[in-house]
């Protein structure tokens, strides 16, 4: 199977770059108007039909890994390393991405797929999607290049081929790493298709705005991706690392953030070239950016540039990805000289007050939480080069810095929807924003007076103060949006006589973007409400021999019992705790601690109890080595099911963002 | 005159806003236990987990123990944070601290968003203003001369320049 995928490999390779040069060639024959034996529409035709087979021979080098770590097939060093024979099914199907070369070689799957569909679709637009494929086809040659020459998954052990091998990463060992990744890279690997269809529409001098059109849905699949991928790691890091949070600022974290943060700013500043015709060069280059931030993401998390506790698989692939980032860079700067004058702006914003610079606004703000994150993020090394002294860039830091862009960023979400286009008068936006303000000092107060304050033992509390902020700004925000949920559903409601729930679904159905929209920012909201409550955090650690007894909020933790447990492929320890509130029995947690025997890791299983207004979070640390007698650590964590929750609603209002509007229905007398 | 209440009365509301934030920035110092919790959410754990000392969440971690000791005898000896943190740096290096100081070169990793994001912010504020008197010039500029004239006109019979 090993020969089988390499052989897979080599061919999707050359399948690739025919569809590149042969491609290339057939959209310079057309541009330039010259005359050749083979016509240049059938020479782009077979780039595009290489294009395809490429991916059925990615496909297959992908099938052949699959299949030799079903197999047990340790003669191939990728699956000793990340596999052994008690790994249970599903694990062993993401051994597939555990370590560098699967993840590759998942990513030029995802490639190929995404290209795939992109090429089946072709009359769409045929000269647009064929430059689009052969972008396309010239990032495939990186990674399959990458594949072949690099980090080739398919290489041999060298010697005796041990009996069993080294198992997968305990910490990869969670259900939520089965979809977490893969979730991850269709982000990643999704902007590629936007990105291509940008240079591929600025290169041609596309006329009017349809590659947005055409791309949209694209991006906004691709976004949904890269929101579940990131909120997914979250839910991981939070059930698994064992330490009480969810986001560490960790800079694996931080590559996944910051074209997820872009790639949002893309998402909204397409609306304005879509409806104003402005913003073009903008959008085009928070494209590039998006992408390469990607191939950045990749580059940090494989190549082991900074330090991380996600880093899974690191080598010294990290050159392949600087010289392709540096290519790509060029190619977008000359691209861009060269065209410039194409995306010229058909308006300007006119007002300082208006829909118009709120997006403006918006993505200022989201680049600039971007731009904070990378710095953050290289700062250490960047400090080594420049003093010689490596820092730590930690949370401390980012909670210092990143907050306060983030609650901007929260208030603009809010105020945007409320300004009209163009202009508006202060009239209009005294009537819009009374609810909102009012909202918004009500909370502040009774924050205040429920003891949400940004004090405590005579001193600033930073943490409370931010949570504070948090809170009022949430509430106004969701005011503001549900009084446009209530305006418009009125004036349906008096148009048509219906209740105002129909209303409101209708509204919602004649202009699904939109409101989809809302129902993203509502998510959104109830995510800031969640990480707000992180503020509130407590934890308590004891030993705990059998009936002692641990309180934390309104919960006693009894231990009932300890005990050890075994199977092919880990040993635990575990305790038994009762939980009880005011003296009645609650539910039974079991916290547990497993040593994996392939890789003689440890890992922590949380046991978690999750209501809407906390997470009881209860951690086996480990025995004591004196007294044999287990460590407990149990954390009250406020508002964590918000997040998950808030990620919920975002979800919804993507899937109805993506369905196309109802027409609204002629009315009596041909009128719409 | 209305319009310069109104804005008085915002100015003077602004001002006791910020007065408030201030005095809670600058109210007294905390008690030990917070100190220490403080404190050690400044620290990392070298031990090579990349967590935070006070988070750290290993079951016979090599270094967190003895830090977090020399934690509490540093605070108990009565050192300011500020020397605490400059012993630990001493000790360990400077990446025992969770966040770059306030000096030297380290300083520019604070500076740096702020300055970025307050200069992208003046820009957008000042592009938008240029564009948008542009605009009003270019719409002034397109006027007829019938209107120009009644324009004149209209100034000079009410004394105005253009003014409030």
């Amino acid at each position: 199977m090993a020969a089988f995928g390499s052989f897979a490999l080599i061919i999707a390779l050359a399948l690739a770059a025919y569809n590149l040069l042969a491609g290339a060639i057939a959209l310079r024959l057309i541009a330039t108007k010259q005359q050749t034996a083979v016509s240049p529409e059938r020479l782009a035709d077979t780039a595009r039909r290489a294009g395809i087979a490429g991916f059925v021979a990615v496909t297959a080098a992908a099938f052949a890994l699959v299949w030799s770590v079903f197999t047990n097939d340790f003669s191939i060093t990728y699956i000793l390393e990340h596999s052994n024979r008690a790994l249970p099914g599903a694990y062993k199907f993401s051994a597939l991405w555990s370590g560098q070369e699967g993840s590759l070689l998942l990513w030029a799957w995802l490639l190929g797929a995404y290209s795939f569909v992109l090429r089946l679709t072709h009359k769409r637009d045929v000269k647009l999607y064929a430059y689009a494929g052969v972008i396309m086809a010239a990032i495939q040659v990186f990674f399959l290049s990458v594949l072949n020459f690099a980090a080739p998954p398919f290489a041999l052990m060298k010697g005796a081929i041990p009996e069993d091998g080294n198992g997968l990463n305990p910490l990869l060992q969670y259900p939520e790493m089965v979809i977490h990744p893969p979730m991850l890279y269709l982000g990643y690997v999704g902007f590629s298709v936007p990105f291509a269809f940008a240079l591929g529409a600025l290169m041609m001098r596309y006329p009017g705005e349809k590659w947005i059109k055409i791309t949209r849905v694209w991006t906004m699949v691709t976004w949904l991706f890269l929101t579940c991928g990131i909120f997914l790691g979250m839910h991981w890091a939070y059930a698994v690392l064992g330490w009480g949070g969810y986001w560490g600022w960790d800079p694996v974290e931080n590559a996944s953030f910051m074209p997820w943060l872009t790639g949002t700013a893309f998402l909204h500043s397409v609306m304005m070239q879509e409806k104003k015709g402005m913003m073009k060069s903008w959008n085009v280059w928070l494209i590039f950016t998006t992408f390469l931030l990607t191939m950045l993401g990749t580059l940090l998390t494989r190549a082991g540039l900074v330090s991380s506790v996600h880093a899974f698989a690191q080598s010294s692939i990290g050159t392949w990805f600087v010289v392709f980032m540096g290519i790509v860079l060029a190619v977008c700067i000359f691209s861009y000289i060269l065209q410039r004058s194409h995306l010229k702006s058909d308006h300007r914003v006119e007002s300082l007050v208006s829909r118009e610079s709120s997006f403006l606004f918006n993505n200022l703000v989201l680049l600039a939480a971007c731009f904070v994150i990378l710095w953050g993020t290289l700062f250490p090394i960047i400090s080594e080069y420049v003093v010689g002294n490596k820092v730590t860039v930690g949370a401390p830091w980012y909670n210092q810095v990143a907050i306060p862009i983030g609650l901007f960023l929260l208030f603009l979400t809010g105020v945007g929807p409320l300004l009209p286009w163009r202009s508006t008068s202060l009239r209009s936006v005294r009537r819009n924003f009374i609810l909102p303000t009012i909202a918004l000092w009500a909370t502040a107060i009774v924050c205040l007076i429920a003891g949400v304050r940004p004090w405590k033992d005579g001193a600033f509390d930073s943490g409370n103060f931010y949570a504070l902020v948090a809170f009022s700004l949430s509430v106004a925000v969701f005011t503001a949006i549900l009084s446009e949920f209530l305006r418009g559903a009125g004036v349906i409601a008096r148009q048509t006589g219906r209740n105002y729930f129909t209303s409101m679904v209708l509204l919602v159905r004649r202009n699904t973007r939109r409101y989809g929209g809302y129902f993203i920012h509502i998510g959104v909201v109830i995510v800031v409400i969640g990480l707000a409550g992180s503020a509130f955090n407590r934890n308590v650690e004891s030993e705990m021999a059998l009936h002692d007894k641990m309180n934390i909020g309104p919960y006693t933790l009894e231990q009932v019992g300890a005990s050890d447990d075994s199977n092919p492929n880990y040993n635990s320890q575990y305790a038994l705790l009762d939980v009880s509130k005011n003296g009645k029995k609650l539910f039974q947690m079991t916290p547990e601690k497993r040593v994996y025997l392939a890789s003689e890791q440890p890992q922590t299983m949380v046991a978690i109890h999750s209501v809407p207004g906390w997470d009881l979070y209860v951690v086996y640390e480990g025995t004591n080595p004196d007294s044999g007698q287990p460590i407990i650590k149990a954390f009250l964590n406020p508002l964590v099911g918000w997040i998950w929750a808030g990620v919920v609603l975002i979800f919804f209002g993507t899937v109805i963002a993506l369905v196309p509007s109802q027409r609204p229905a002629l009315q009596k007398g041909g009128q719409q | 005159m209305k319009a310069r209440g109104a804005l008085t009365f915002w100015l003077r509301t602004l001002q006791a806003g910020a007065l408030a934030v201030a005095i809670c920035f600058t109210l007294g110092a905390s008690d030990a236990g917070s100190r220490y919790n403080d404190l050690n959410h400044r620290l990392m754990c070298t031990c090579g987990c990349a967590q935070l000392l006070g988070e750290c969440n290993h079951v016979g971690c090599p270094e967190s123990p003895r830090e977090l000791k020399e934690l509490k005898a540093g605070i108990a000896a009565g050192a300011s944070d500020k020397e605490i943190l400059a012993a630990f740096s001493a000790k360990y290096g400077a990446t025992v601290l969770a966040a770059p100081t306030t000096q030297g070169f380290d300083l520019v990793a604070w500076i740096a968003p702020f300055a970025v994001f307050a200069a992208a912010l003046l820009g957008t504020i000042l592009l938008i203003r240029r564009w948008s008197v542009g605009k009003t010039q270019a719409a002034a500029q397109t006027n007829d001369p019938a209107t120009e004239a009644l324009r004149e006109k209209i100034r000079r019979e009410t004394g105005s320049d253009g003014g409030f």
